[in-house]
């Protein structure tokens, strides 16, 4: 999947996950702010890796701001903001 | 004679306080409180060092202190609860002694007996004579019950009665009365009536808090407890006053005649006390402006003192006549130790108030908390810090069950005769395991930054450093 | 047992993770009028992932999908359909074609995912012409297992004003049980919409529970323990239908055709009424 335009998902409410995605040069970069990182930074960016690789982006700036989000929530959060930046949903 | 002194400055001079001394305050008018930053900012002034601040409890209005920490002008706090704003800075290791935390019972213990003798109370008083018989009931900054302060009076070696609503004498309906106050400052203001009491406190409209206090509801109702005589307290938070309000209805329906309401007494205690559900509601400390009204209306509505809320000293104490008490907590580990004294990464930000005394002496406590916060468990392994053991938690209530303590077999056929979603504590963890993820340990530094006091005197956990 | 449905919004992440939760004995995770039509992916995508992660092992999970008028409804069903949610809840429908073109539909689905199962509908009617063909809805196919009656749009096709009394439905749901008996099948009613109001819901759930209504659907989780009593059998109605099981066995050993019970005949309609109360106390098992 190409990343074609910055795109968002999600919401700044507790419980749920606020994601950018932007188009970018040089592969993969990540920046995670959390209120529950210390118990989920590492689960937060894995979960982040795993649904780039499902979705086959290998470059992408993708900032995700986190108000404890389950992993649900935040796979499908990144799945909405992936496929609005390449343009598939309207 | 007359006791009224110009200034803060003056009081504190004619007291005559020298560097290391314990001055004491309380905290009836919570985070609207100006009282301890005026006197603290004068005595900072005043190039003082090296003192011990003995408050009931310390709120984010009273950030101030940290400069006071920083510049060695306050170098002991003894609280027994402490707000975030200077829980984090606390947590973060900016004093050189730890920071002792009692509970609302265990503080006053120790002031009567000796371990934590007061130099000069400062107490914060809504009205006033010139003589300082004094009382939190009228004028603007009214605050109902001064229950925290009545050992402050009664013990420091000097008393400073500051209020900002000084009144002919004698103030007839006084609290705390002349013989023990030394002087009394007229100030423009002790406080902000917004951060004293709230207008009203409300109850919550979260469906999974509405959830949890009709299963609390449900357990108070198969305990066997609610019958005539029945004693109840609860706090402020929006479930605990929807168990109140369900209470009321079903003690209405059912025409039973409680015996007490006690504790932070809030609108909805006050409706059930003059609805005929309680003979009295005992009131160390009131929570909104329908609460002052009450105390300052109603004969059946009484002040009573930090000690004879809880004192673990005292001869005998309220909370050991109480039938059931609802609590909160910010972690709960499987051996039922609550804290609420630390957040889930460690830091400083409540303390035990009165947690620990109405679980040491209710014949019910619980519990009621909802089983994730955003992404955490309330249930743990192991909780970061112990503000209550566990052997005087009876059960907890979240919205996908209710785990009961083993020692309380009894409480737990109660509960399952009513068809009751009752879980092992165990499994509850392992519900909120597979919703939320395994959490990675925080870690915590190797400094104490905080002594937990039980109310018999044990130190039960020592609460380290953030990192 | 599904007395009460719970309404919960499908683009609210917090909200998802505790719906089962809340005592309901349905929840119906909203694609539809919860959702702004630009979050309509969005929500599609969350709610997938809460089924696919979240189990919801506590109550049964309906999804409401976008109606057959708009763009969004195949959507719906793509992603839904292959977390094999228990039913589908298909909005404004007025007649056996609509359900026709949404059976196909999901016929289409399911075979391209390999699922054997055929998921359930259940159709939401909320227009005077899908009232007027309620029998016809009913009976249209093997994967309605219930119809729900929605009285807000309804009144709104009606032109008539929606009140608190309902008299205005009141003709739109006794012909919804009507048509769901005729067709063997369970019916909802309408939620009551003034949350604050619990004497109100009571009544107005008693109310359906009287016209013959399964259960009822609910926008608060506040309602749902009063639904949930209204459409419970009560502790008295239990005793009799046990006493009418005894005395029917009783009958039956001592080879007796005719037998009464507090003075009164028992009957063939009065044992099956008895064996229903019976099995739905049973399902219940105490929790009500």
């Amino acid at each position: 999947m190409e990343i074609k335009k910055k795109a968002t998902a999600g919401t700044l409410e507790s419980s749920d996950i606020f994601v950018q995605v932007e188009p970018n040069d040089n592969g993969i970069e990540i920046n995670i702010t959390s209120i529950v990182y210390n118990q989920f930074g590492e689960d937060i960016e894995r979960t982040v890796r795993e649904v780039l690789s499902e979705f086959g982006v290998n470059s992408v700036k993708i900032q995700l701001k986190d108000r404890g989000a389950v992993e649900c929530a935040i796979r499908a959060r990144i799945e909405t903001a992936l496929k609005r930046a390449e343009g598939m949903e309207d | 004679m007359n006791k009224v002194v110009k200034s803060i400055k003056e009081a504190i001079t004619l007291c005559g306080l020298k560097d290391g001394m314990r001055i004491s305050f309380h905290h009836h008018l919570r985070n609207g409180d100006h009282v301890i930053n005026m006197v603290m900012e004068e005595i900072a002034n005043m190039g003082y060092r090296d003192l011990t601040v003995n408050a009931s409890s310390v709120f984010d209005i009273h950030a101030p202190l940290i400069t006071h920490i920083k510049n060695n002008v306050v170098t002991g706090l003894e609280v027994n609860y402490m707000g975030a704003a200077v829980g984090r800075e606390v947590s973060s290791g900016i004093m050189q002694k730890p920071v002792d935390f009692r509970s609302h019972g265990g503080r006053p213990s120790d002031i009567e007996n000796g371990k934590t003798p007061i130099d000069i109370a400062f107490i914060a008083a809504p009205s006033s004579d010139n003589m300082g018989n004094c009382s939190g009931k009228y004028g603007k900054s009214a605050c109902g019950s001064l229950g925290y302060a009545f050992v402050d009076a009664m013990n420091a070696k000097k008393v400073v009665v500051i209020t900002d609503n000084l009144v002919e004498y004698p103030l007839y309906d006084f609290s705390i009365q002349e013989t023990y106050v030394d002087y009394v400052v007229c100030v423009d203001k002790i406080g902000d009536p917004t951060g004293i009491v709230s207008g009203t406190t409300k109850i919550t409209r979260d469906p999974v808090g509405l959830m949890m206090a009709s299963y609390a509801t449900k357990v108070i109702q198969s305990s066997g407890l609610l019958k005539d005589g029945f004693s109840f307290q609860t706090g402020a938070g929006g479930a605990s006053l929807a168990v109140a309000k369900y209470l009321k209805d079903i003690m209405l329906k059912e025409n039973i005649k409680g015996s007490f309401g006690m504790g932070g007494i809030t609108s909805y205690l006050v409706d059930m006390l003059e609805a005929g559900c309680f003979e009295t509601l005992m009131d160390v400390q009131c929570f909104d402006l329908r609460a002052v009204q009450s105390i300052r209306d109603n004969p059946r509505h009484r002040e009573v003192t930090a000690s004879h809320y809880a004192s673990p000293s005292a001869k005998s104490a309220i909370v050991d006549n109480l039938d059931v008490v609802i609590l909160g907590a910010t972690q709960i580990d499987t051996d039922f130790n609550v804290n609420v004294h630390t957040d889930s990464n460690g830091f400083i930000m409540g303390g035990s108030g009165g947690h620990s005394d109405t679980a040491a002496g209710a014949k019910l406590t619980m519990i009621v908390a909802p089983l994730t916060r955003a992404r955490l468990s309330i249930v743990v392994d192991k909780v970061l810090c112990v503000s209550t053991p566990g052997n005087t938690v009876d059960v907890l209530v979240t919205q996908r069950g209710i785990a009961v303590n083993p020692r309380r077999g009894d409480l737990k056929e109660r509960l399952l005769a009513s068809g009751l979603p009752v879980v092992d504590i165990h499994d509850l963890k392992r519900i909120a395991d597979g919703i939320t993820g395994v959490p990675k340990e925080v870690k915590l530094g190797s400094k104490t930054v905080a002594n937990v006091i039980y109310r018999d005197g044990t130190v039960i956990d020592k609460i380290k450093n953030t990192l | 047992m599904r007395r009460s449905m719970l309404f919960m919004p499908g683009n609210n992440s917090g909200m998802l993770l505790n719906a089962d939760a809340l005592g309901a004995d349905s929840v119906i995770l909203d694609l539809e009028d919860a959702v702004s039509p630009q979050e309509k992916d969005s929500a599609r995508i969350l709610v997938r992932n809460a089924l696919k992660y979240l189990g919801y092992k506590g109550c049964e999970v309906i999804i409401r999908i976008n109606s057959i008028d708009t763009d969004f409804w195949k959507k719906d069903l793509d992603e839904i359909i292959p977390m094999k949610p228990d039913m589908i809840m298909p909005p404004k429908v007025s007649s056996g074609m609509d359900i026709k073109v949404i059976e196909n539909y999901m016929g289409e689905v399911e075979r391209r995912h390999g699922i054997e199962k055929k998921i359930s509908l259940i159709p939401l009617i909320e227009t005077a012409l899908g009232v007027e063909n309620a029998f016809e809805i009913a009976s249209s196919s093997k994967r309605i297992k219930a119809i729900f009656l929605g009285g807000e749009d309804l009144t709104a096709d009606l032109r008539c004003k929606r009140t608190k009394q309902g008299d205005e439905i009141f003709y739109s749901r006794g012909r919804m049980v009507m048509a769901a008996r005729a067709a063997g099948i369970d019916v909802y009613d309408t939620p009551f919409t003034d949350v604050e109001d619990e004497e109100g819901l009571r009544l107005d759930a008693e109310f359906a529970k009287g016209l013959g209504f399964t259960g009822k659907a609910c926008i608060s989780p506040r309602h749902v323990q009063s639904v949930n009593e209204v459409f419970s059998p009560t502790l008295e109605e239990i005793e009799y239908a046990t006493e009418v099981m005894e005395i029917i066995q009783v009958a039956k050993e001592q080879g007796k055709g005719a037998i009464s019970l507090r003075g009164k005949m028992i009957d063939a309609p009065i044992v099956e009424r008895a064996r229903q109360t019976l099995e739905a106390a049973k399902a219940l098992g105490g929790a009500f």
